[in-house]
């Protein structure tokens, strides 16, 4: 298990060195003068001279990136040009916002999809079955910005059900205590129950447009998965042994369907993070999405940099993580044996 | 079945079918969204063709009929500079269009002769193509597509070489698979002594019988494609307004919704999802995957 993990650790920074390769090669050729933009247009050509020698902008591209790289190592993702501040810093500040709306996304993607992808199974090839896999349809076809905007004019504007896209809070209201990041467990932990309430309700259209468009492959991949369970043959035994429907659907379609559902989550999961920038932008999400979206608008190279890096990154932890969480769903699998879901 | 158990037909000789036989019913009563998804496309691409001939020009400008509500006149209203939201969704239709299908197919094209590479050759060149397409992957694909546009400059060429980009890697890998059991059958080998150079074995007698879940995968590369572009131009990424395409009309038509206008973002953003959805209709229903 061990030299297993270890194996896979260093295929994950192998993965992450060739991110950053790319990432840096890639910025280097996007057109514009960084200096020019923390500058402002009508700065002096000394001036312009003296921030590139500030942020480095004058040195080789070699000794840029080697520059780079060992500061990466430290943790250290450099200066925006645009803000002026740390880029891990920045990054991490917003991180909790996406991780948040990536997690109620997800849950209710998972709380949709699975009963909708079993039920689908069981009543094969009926109107319901259609009926889920047209509703799957219709969630990977999903433009996220044009949900978001619908149900923003349905519920906020015409409705009034819900808080109008300006972020996480109201902007008189003032955020909890930071503990975990998530204002939803933050204001629960301090005993403010409205306050939780409130964040709920920020929550809600943005975590219901991303949530829908995640629900499709879960639906997929639930049905498919339980379909082929059905049809095994311990199924049929179990039929045959006279154990009652409900039970063979929940107790042995629903535990085998579970790893196709891991793997989903963790691929999904990975593509939240930077599939959010267009609902993060329509909702006023202060995440990393919208940081990254406002980065690239004024060609700031190592804030976007630093996004994508970090982006990268959380996915493949996220896999490692999966990985593990498979052994343990599964008990017949041992590590180092991918599952082909 | 029915094939089956005709005269003067051995069972033998029945080829085998994905759908185990059922190919004596129509495809309508086998497939039904599949061919729910033809016909769908069959009217965009209609409207693609001929529609720009007969709505009005998408550019116009007409104040003093600015945003007006669906009517007869237009099926979609007015946007809030008087241009018939309709015939704007029609010339949109065109482009989106095209650049779907053309981003698929320039993916397919590009991924396949990397993946029949990988997978035929195997050994170092299989390991550096997979270690790099992994890398690739490891982006969330719109990132990426966003990215590159913003490095190679707003065109809707540039778009479309950033798009197919972010979706080449999907087929090296469903290629790269294909080809790694096609290589061990038997074909090949008859192949390899009658003489043929390895490279012609790849692509002439490995290739198109690893194609199969590209060709599936690509009608589905055609709806996100629509998306991705569409969502790009809705950050203001690739194509600018004025240009007609269903993104950028949902981006402007965002900012009449606050006071009621709903028309200017839902008829284009509704094309958006309709024509993803008819792609995807007929991609699931022969069995495209997810990659």
């Amino acid at each position: 298990m061990w030299s297993y993990l270890g194996r896979r650790l260093l295929v994950s920074v192998v993965t992450v060195a060739g991110i950053v390769v790319v990432v840096f090669f890639i910025m280097r050729i996007l057109p514009g003068d960084a200096a020019a933009v923390r500058a402002g247009p009508y700065a002096s050509e000394e001036k312009l001279e003296q921030i590139r020698e500030q942020f480095g902008l004058s040195d080789p591209v070699p000794t840029q990136f080697v520059n780079y790289v060992r500061d990466a190592v430290r943790g250290d993702l450099g200066t925006s040009i645009r803000t002026g501040g740390k880029v891990t810093e920045e990054l991490l500040i917003r991180l909790p916002a996406s991780l948040e709306l990536a997690f109620y996304a997800v849950l209710l993607a998972v709380l949709a999809g699975v009963p909708v992808g079993i039920v689908a199974a069981a009543r094969r090839d009926t109107w319901i079955d259609r009926a889920a896999r047209v509703v799957a349809v219709l969630g990977s076809s999903m433009a996220f910005f044009w949900l978001g905007l619908m149900l923003t004019f349905l519920f906020f504007f015409r409705l009034g059900w819900f808080p109008g896209p300006v972020g996480r809070l109201a902007i008189t209201t003032e955020p909890p205590e930071t503990i975990t990041g998530f204002f939803t467990v933050d204001a629960a932990l301090a005993g403010n129950w409205a306050l939780m309430w409130e964040a709920f309700t920020y929550l809600a259209l943005p975590a219901v447009t991303v949530g829908f468009v995640l629900s499709a492959p879960i639906i997929k991949i639930v049905r498919s998965s339980m379909i082929e369970t059905l049809d095994s043959e311990y199924v049929r035994t179990a039929r045959a042994l006279g154990v009652p429907h409900r039970e063979v659907l929940f107790r042995d379609g629903f535990r085998n369907a579970l790893i196709p559902v891991t793997t989903a989550i963790g691929i999904i999961f990975g593509y939240m993070l930077g599939g959010n920038i267009i609902v993060e932008l329509i909702f006023a999400w202060p995440g990393v999405g919208r940081y990254a979206y406002e980065a690239l608008r004024v060609n700031d190279l190592e804030a976007l940099q630093g996004f994508v890096i970090v982006v990268g990154l959380l996915y493949i932890v996220l896999n490692v993580v999966i990985d593990f969480v498979y052994s343990w769903i599964d008990p017949r699998i041992k590590l180092g044996q991918r599952v082909v879901a | 079945m029915a094939a089956e158990s005709m005269p003067g037909r051995s069972r033998r000789f029945v080829p085998p079918r994905i759908d185990g036989g059922a190919e004596a019913l129509p495809l309508a009563s086998r497939k039904p969204l599949a061919v729910v998804g033809m016909a769908i496309l069959a009217v965009y691409i209609l409207l693609a063709a001929v529609g720009p001939f007969f709505v009005a020009d998408p550019v116009a400008t007409d104040p003093v009929n600015a945003l007006l509500p669906p009517s007869f006149d237009h099926p979609m209203g007015t946007d809030n500079f008087g241009r018939d939201v309709f015939a704007r969704a029609v010339h949109s239709a065109r482009l989106d269009l095209t650049l779907g299908i053309a981003i698929a197919m320039c993916a397919m094209v590009i991924g396949s002769a990397i993946g029949v590479v990988a997978g035929y050759w195997g050994g170092a060149v299989d390991e550096t193509l997979m270690r790099f397409t992994d890398i690739v992957l490891a982006f969330p694909g719109f990132v990426l597509a966003l990215i590159l546009v913003a490095v190679l400059g707003n065109s809707t060429l540039n778009v479309g070489v950033a798009v197919t980009a972010a979706f080449v890697p999907y087929f090296i890998r469903l290629t790269r698979a294909q080809a790694l059991s096609e290589r061990e059958l038997e074909y090949v080998d008859g192949a390899k002594l009658a003489g043929n150079r390895s490279a012609r074995v790849a692509f002439i007698h490995v290739l198109p019988n690893s194609l199969q879940p590209s060709l599936v995968t690509a009608t589905l590369v055609a709806g996100w494609a629509i998306l991705t572009v569409s969502g790009l131009a809705f950050l203001g990424v690739g194509i600018k307004p004025p240009t007609a395409e269903w993104g950028v009309m949902v981006s402007e038509g965002a900012r009449d919704i606050d006071a009621g206008h709903w028309w200017t973002s839902f008829f284009p953003g509704g094309m958006i999802v309709l024509a993803a959805m008819a792609f995807h209709f007929i991609g699931d229903e022969f069995g495209g995957r997810e990659a």
